[in-house]
């Protein structure tokens, strides 16, 4: 009498609205107060920056992670961004965007966290606070006040981030098929039920069945799809002007060097789909890339790394041409010599310096405004990012 | 592990964030018959079995009207055909589909709001264990909106009585007796019989032995502690037992749709004997006086005794363990209540920590309490328990649910687990903090390891679903 499969599936699939607001149709019905687009794309499980964007100018990087410093042999060779940095050869459309004055790289940056738990270090990368769970909002909501009127932000995922919450209408929608688990969480069950006889036997038939079936997407569901829904919404001359991505599948302490080079690609198809989707309004967007901490220095015992302290932002985005970080790795490079804790990547810019001066250059926002309304926890000198 | 961790987690439906721990387990417990609700208002808001009765006797009218289902009788006007007819009639499919998902939902609803909300989670679970031991299967037409009304109208009233009153409310339940076609089970000899033998009727009416078979084997004496004398004997002393709306034959009373009703024209006169005891009583006394009787049978004691102690202890509860509640239960006169506290008084059922690998049921109950969730779309939990292969009063037999983890624990419905808690966790992970809730859900059985990997988790959404997931967590 009822289809569990149709009721789930064929909601999403028809759009359906998981935050508690109407989608399409209240998305269309104001028109926007600005031209100007943000999408942030929070990345999910500590993004290792030193692999994304190597430091080819620092030797030390082949010295403290031996093999793991090449990315692996079918991928290609590193991208040369700067004569100090490449990107990772999996970034092919962020590099060519990175020539053409469409991209840049914040380097060596960090939340004002300076322990290493991804949920307390998420809370504080979304809220925008200096210490976790004090804050209840996400600073992208606290931002919308000081914005012109437009329809309310959009999250591409069946449920609110904590970077959206808050008092400010926002909205979730999911476009597709959700990934029902993802390949992060498959692989944490697999090491939980380790020790327990029966479900690890249980689980791993479950997963030989799933292979064999080829019923598995690889856990990442489609990330480039979503992108392109999310350029969808933003092209529509009445759609919203913000939209979040969540992309997970960074926590890479074992095998590192597939499932990074995996994971890049798929971030690189992303912002190459948001660029193909957003036409021409592409060049007045931004899109930030940013992770709640980076990974150690140094390759672990299972060909991956641990968490760490300072990572690698991304920017993309027509908006930066002509700006101080269009074709620039911004940030200052503390080298490899001296670590943080003797063993991460020591920070040297807050990431509420980028957020304070992308908000503020995008949308010619007095930045000690968006300092003493957003980030009032955890304020930082904002970052020139974006020309006046 | 704590006492207050079994009672809250093996005996209960799991803890939510606020409880606190009893401080007097036990008697937290046994308390629990005496504060539960047996008409919550969630309940009395439903329609009841008559209603559902009222709505399936409609049905069935238009699908004979529709020349779908029966014969024609004489003077029925001509089942409409064509096009158009077909039209109609698929429209009439459609509407009564819907009915049906609405009750069904409603009712569904109504479980799970109580089994999230409840204070009494105990009382709650016992009531899910007589609803299973009294089985129907709601894929019948007949039967299709009778789970809820049979569960809230037979066995919720009866949890903490005798175990006889339940037996009886459920034997003349509309729920029961239309999913074991007893309603219209009539003695060759009754009045009824005569005259349609008189008449040279081209049908006779028969006796039905459905119900009185798995009243013997599966709610009573147990499988091989019955002959088939004792299920004709009680087939025959169930003749006339029936229910209101459906008394379209001669010589029978009127009564109200959905109502018990006694046709004393179509009961098989004559006396009867059961499980060796004769019953010469003449008329309704005669089954009820069998079901008294086998209420307080020691094989059936023994059975009850060993399927609730499977529920809640173990797979394969200790003997020992089962004999003690079989002889409380006999030495009170088949009180319900003696025989929970033989069981909870038991060292034994404290003794191995999760033991009970949960049901889906259980499972997904305990992971929404564990989220302080109290609700959950109908339509999504109904989705959600056909996923994970428990779809509720669709067992598909008498017999229920199998109460064993080799039912349960299978590569598919574990990963199906895994998607599920994937999905339910995502929406709150913002708010719930897994690495503090994973010690308050699961005082004393969190080990080291599900607490590092929640703690170690890539985001709160997976922490989370870690939680629900942990070994500990799908255990009891």
């Amino acid at each position: 009498m009822i289809d569990p499969k149709i009721n789930r599936r064929s909601l999403l699939a028809r759009g359906a609205l998981i935050g508690g607001f109407a989608l399409t149709p209240q998305l269309a019905l104001a028109a926007a107060g600005t031209d100007q687009r943000l999408v942030f794309i929070i990345l999910r499980g500590a993004m290792d920056g030193l692999a994304a964007i190597p430091p080819i100018g620092d030797a030390r990087l082949s010295q403290l992670r031996g093999g793991l410093a090449q990315p692996p042999e079918q991928f290609g060779a590193m991208l040369k961004l700067t004569s100090d940095f490449a990107a990772h050869p999996a970034l092919k459309g962020f590099a060519s965007l990175f020539a053409a004055g469409e991209a840049g790289v914040v380097h060596a940056i960090a939340s004002p966290y300076r322990e290493r738990s991804h949920f307390d270090a998420q809370n504080i990368l979304e809220t925008g606070g200096n210490a976790a769970y004090a804050l209840k909002d996400g600073w992208l909501n606290r931002l919308l006040p000081l914005l012109p009127a437009a329809p309310p932000p959009v999250a591409i995922a069946a449920t609110l981030p904590a970077l959206l919450r808050g008092a400010a209408p926002t909205t979730s929608f999911a476009p597709s098929r959700l990934p029902d688990a993802s390949a992060s969480l498959k692989a944490r069950v697999a090491a939980l039920y380790e020790n327990d006889a029966l479900l690890h036997r249980l689980w791993n038939e479950a997963m030989a069945t799933e292979v064999m079936a080829g019923s598995s997407d690889g856990g990442a569901g489609n990330p480039q799809g979503l992108a392109a829904s999310a350029a969808r919404l933003l092209a529509d001359p009445a759609g919203p002007r913000i939209a979040v991505l969540d992309l997970g599948g960074w926590d890479t302490h074992a095998g590192q060097a597939l499932r990074l080079a995996n994971q890049l690609r798929q971030l690189d198809g992303v912002i190459t789909a948001l660029k193909t989707g957003l036409g021409s309004a592409w060049a007045n967007t931004l899109v930030i890339a940013a992770t709640e901490f980076g990974r150690t220095v140094a390759a672990n015992g299972t060909g991956g790394t641990d968490h760490g302290t300072a990572s690698a932002a991304l920017l993309a985005g027509g908006r930066l041409m002509g700006g101080p970080a269009a074709g620039r790795v911004l940030g200052d490079w503390p080298g490899l010599s001296r670590l943080f804790d003797d063993r991460d990547l020591m920070p040297t810019t807050s990431l509420n310096s980028l957020f304070v001066g992308a908000a503020a250059g995008l949308f010619g926002l007095d930045p000690d405004l968006v300092t003493r309304r957003v980030f009032a926890a955890a304020p930082a000198p904002p970052l020139a990012l974006i020309r006046a | 592990m704590s006492l207050a961790a079994i009672a809250l987690n093996r005996f209960g439906l799991g803890a939510r964030p606020g409880d606190a721990a009893p401080a007097d387990p036990r008697g937290w417990l046994l308390g629990q018959l005496g504060r539960f609700d047996p008409r919550p208002a969630v309940i009395t808001a439903l329609p009841n079995a008559a209603a559902m009765t009222l709505q399936y006797r409609q049905n069935l009218a238009q699908l004979r009207r529709q020349g779908v289902i029966g014969a024609r009788r004489p003077g029925d006007p001509e089942a409409p055909r064509g096009p158009e007819a077909e039209a109609m009639a698929n429209q009439a499919q459609r509407e009564r589909r819907k009915a049906f998902a609405q009750a069904y939902g409603g009712q569904v609803g109504a479980r799970l709001t109580l089994s999230l909300t409840s204070a009494t989670p105990f009382a709650e679970r016992l009531m899910h264990f007589w609803a299973n031991h009294f089985a129907i299967s709601t894929d019948k037409l007949a039967t299709a909106t009778m789970g809820g009304p049979l569960e809230f109208e037979a066995i919720r009233p009866n949890i903490g009585g005798r175990f006889s009153d339940m037996l009886l409310a459920v034997t003349r339940h509309p729920g029961m007796q239309f999913y074991l076609d007893q309603a219209q089970s009539i003695g060759p000899n009754s009045l009824l019989g005569e005259a349609a033998r008189r008449r040279n009727a081209p049908r006779q009416p028969g006796l039905n032995e459905n119900l009185a078979r798995e009243i013997l084997e599966l709610h009573t004496l147990g499988a091989g502690n019955y002959t088939q004398a004792d299920v004709a004997g009680l087939a025959r002393a169930l003749t006339g037992w029936s229910i209101g709306g459906f008394v379209r034959r001669p010589l029978g009373v009127a009564a109200p749709d959905g109502q018990f009703v006694f046709q004393p024209a179509w009961h098989e006169p004559g006396g009867v004997t059961v499980a060796g005891r004769p019953y010469r009583q003449n008329g309704e006394a005669q089954a009820l006086a069998i079901l008294n009787d086998l209420a307080n049978h020691p094989h059936t004691a023994r059975c009850l005794a060993e399927k609730l102690a499977r529920h809640f202890v173990a797979d394969a509860p200790p003997s020992a363990l089962v004999e003690r509640m079989a002889d409380a239960y006999l030495a009170s006169g088949g009180q319900l209540l003696a025989l929970y506290r033989a069981l909870v008084e038991a060292p034994e059922a404290w003794a191995t920590p999760l033991a009970k690998f949960k049901t889906p049921w259980d499972w997904l109950v305990s992971s929404l309490r564990a989220l302080g969730r109290e609700n959950m779309p109908p339509l999504q939990a109904i989705g959600a328990l056909r996923e994970l292969g428990q779809p509720v009063w669709r067992p598909g037999s008498p017999a229920g649910w199998e109460d064993d983890a080799a039912r349960w624990a299978a590569p598919d419905a574990l990963l199906r687990r895994v998607e599920i808690a994937s999905r339910i966790a995502a929406p709150l992970a913002a708010s719930i903090d897994a690495r503090s809730l994973a010690s308050r859900i699961l005082p004393g059985t969190l080990s080291a390891a599900t607490a590092s990997a929640i703690a170690r988790a890539e985001s709160p959404a997976e922490g989370l679903a870690l939680l629900l997931v942990a070994p500990e967590f799908l255990r009891r």
